[in-house]
């Protein structure tokens, strides 16, 4: 598989705490990379930096290369917006805006430009689907999206950060705040999606890393200790640590 | 089974003890202080507006008045209070609402930015007299206009503006992080976030600052007599900005403290109604976009 991402010597400071220390891999296209390890180590930061959330928070400093299709995102002439358009980001608890559920989908259409009802209807309609929430939700576009419940928010979400059309959807913890069995409804779709989208996920469930991904990373204190295919890094882990995390005795 | 359900207390029956004592006892004295402060304010408003409300005639709100005979109305001031509200609004709104989304959005975190606000929250309680004064140093003295309708829109707005500074900042800020978050992650700019999703879920709470502000700025007496004068131009429709511009308020008090017509007792208690009548009339007004904002956005 050929890696879209490529992430090269990366440090980042939040002021003078370093929550990254030199990661470098890489992330295959069209696949799904599952991010594991122990709360506060780095897989939200690393994360935010493939999308640039991080530029929001104030006194962060970056050090080293990120290459997404072949192009650096943190050179000068990149638009963060452009950027964000192509990296779309699903956050840990749902959040809809208070508008309607069709106009919390064609919020990112229309950011970009596209006014005419009749396109915008498709891009609503085509993303409920692939977000597997059309059917529920069809007879309803018109209604707030605080009706829905918080699995349907989350699907809600996922369908608002596809109508932008992205090529990588980044997804954190999206499934922590949800009941199993809409976490195995979003699982499903991220296994659908994975066809048309790079999915790179932070997960605390390992048992969900190993299930959904196909390469899982494992990171300790800012570090990526590991990355492999994941079943060889569940079955068979190169270093001790990430023996010792994924039996349990630590973390 | 039925008759021990009978006499055996059930297992969810009242709470008892000094809690729920405590709890009926609570919600009883919250009732009272409630109910009291309803029927005290319904109580003004029915002693405010049954003498002047029956008394109402088309003549008294669109007639001229009069210094020394009976029967004079109220016509110029009205329309001047609805003007000098509309131009004050107009120079507030886009001020305090920049002033409030530059403090919120944009303002870095520094102790000259904790100053301002500091500033801006102190000039929020400054009487109004304060206000009245700059606007003669400025209008009066340094412009040499004399006492006109535009000094006291402005002195107006500079009166409001901290007010609404600071609710628009409040109401900004008050916008959960995750809905901002939701928007940059879409590939929004700040000015589309700002404008498709801070300020409409923050309407609320800036709709009701302007209310606030538009009541105060309409029933305002010291800026208006000190900047704007106790006279009108005596006529109707005057939309000059340099005319005299005394308001329905600064009417009010001066037939009560000044005129010598005979009736301005009666003028003062149907000036007090008309008063009463658009301030409520002002908030009502005011929350059409907001009831319909909401609409558009709850189930
Ligand atoms: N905005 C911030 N300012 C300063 N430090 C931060 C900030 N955000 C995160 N950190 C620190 O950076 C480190 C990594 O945080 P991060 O959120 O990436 O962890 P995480 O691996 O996602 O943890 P979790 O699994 O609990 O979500 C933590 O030590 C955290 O305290
Ligand atoms: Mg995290």
């Amino acid at each position: 598989m050929q890696a879209i991402i490529e992430i090269e010597k990366l440090n980042l400071f939040y002021g003078a705490f370093q929550a990254l220390k030199n990661v470098s891999m890489e992330v295959p296209e069209r696949a799904i990379t599952a991010f594991i390890g122990p709360s506060g180590c780095g897989k939200s930061t690393l994360l935010r930096t493939l999308n640039r959330m991080n530029d929001m928070i104030q006194g962060t400093r970056i050090e080293g290369k990120i290459e997404i299709g072949g192009a650096d995102i943190y050179s000068n002439d990149v638009h963060v917006e452009t950027l964000r358009k192509k990296v779309g980001m699903v956050f840990q608890q749902p959040n809809p805006f208070p508008k309607s559920i069709y106009d919390n989908v064609a919020y990112g259409p229309r950011l970009h430009g596209i006014r005419k009802k009749q396109e915008l209807d498709e891009i609503v309609e085509s993303s409920l689907r692939s977000a597997a929430l059309w059917d529920e939700v069809k007879d309803y576009l018109k209604r707030s999206a605080l009706s829905l419940s918080g699995g349907q928010q989350q699907r809600m979400c996922i369908a608002r950060a596809l109508a932008v059309g992205p090529d990588i959807l980044l997804m954190d913890e999206a499934t922590s705040a949800l009941d199993p069995i809409s976490t195995l409804k979003i699982e499903e779709l991220a296994q659908e999606l994975k066809d048309k989208y790079t999915i790179v996920m932070v997960t605390h469930n390992m048992h969900q890393a190993a299930r959904v991904s196909h390469q899982t990373v494992f990171f300790l204190n800012g570090e990526v200790v590991e990355y492999s295919d994941t079943e060889k890094l569940f079955s068979d882990p190169s270093d001790q640590r990430t023996e010792d995390y994924i039996s349990g005795r630590f973390g | 089974m039925t008759d021990r359900s009978a006499s055996a207390p059930s297992a969810f029956g009242k709470r008892s003890g000094a809690s729920a004592i405590y709890n009926r006892l609570f919600t009883g004295f919250v009732w009272f202080v409630g109910i009291c402060v309803i029927l005290f304010i319904l109580g003004l408003l029915f002693l405010l507006l049954q003498k002047g409300l029956p008394k109402l005639t088309w003549d008294f709100l669109y007639g001229l008045p009069s210094e020394i005979e009976e029967g004079g109305g109220i016509g110029p001031a009205l329309f001047n209070s609805f003007y000098v509200l509309f131009l004050s609004l107009a120079i507030s709104i886009p001020l305090g609402l920049a002033a409030g989304i530059y403090l919120a959005e944009f303002a870095p975190d520094n102790k000259w930015i904790g100053l301002v606000r500091i500033c801006v929250e102190g000039l929020s309680s400054v009487p109004s007299i304060i206000f009245g004064l700059f606007g003669i140093a400025i209008f009066v003295e340094m412009f040499q206009v004399g006492l006109t309708i535009l000094g006291g829109a402005v002195s107006l707005a500079f009166l409001n503006l901290p007010v609404l500074t600071r609710v628009t900042e409040e109401s900004i800020r008050a916008v959960p992080v995750e809905m901002k978050n939701a928007s940059f992650a879409l590939g929004s700019t700040h000015l589309q976030t700002i404008r498709r999703v801070l300020i409409p879920v923050a309407l609320n709470g800036i709709i009701t600052g302007i209310c606030l502000v538009a009541g105060r700025a309409f029933g305002e007496s010291a800026v208006i007599i000190l900047t704007a004068g106790v006279t009108t131009s005596g006529s109707m429709w005057d939309f000059n900005l340099f005319s005299p511009g005394e308001t329905l308020a600064v009417h009010l008090w001066y037939v009560q403290s000044e005129a010598i017509v005979p009736d301005a007792q009666e003028i003062a208690q149907k000036a007090t109604a008309v008063l009463i009548f658009f301030v409520l009339l002002i908030n009502v007004v005011f929350r059409v976009p907001l009831w319909l904002n909401g609409r558009k956005t709850k189930l």
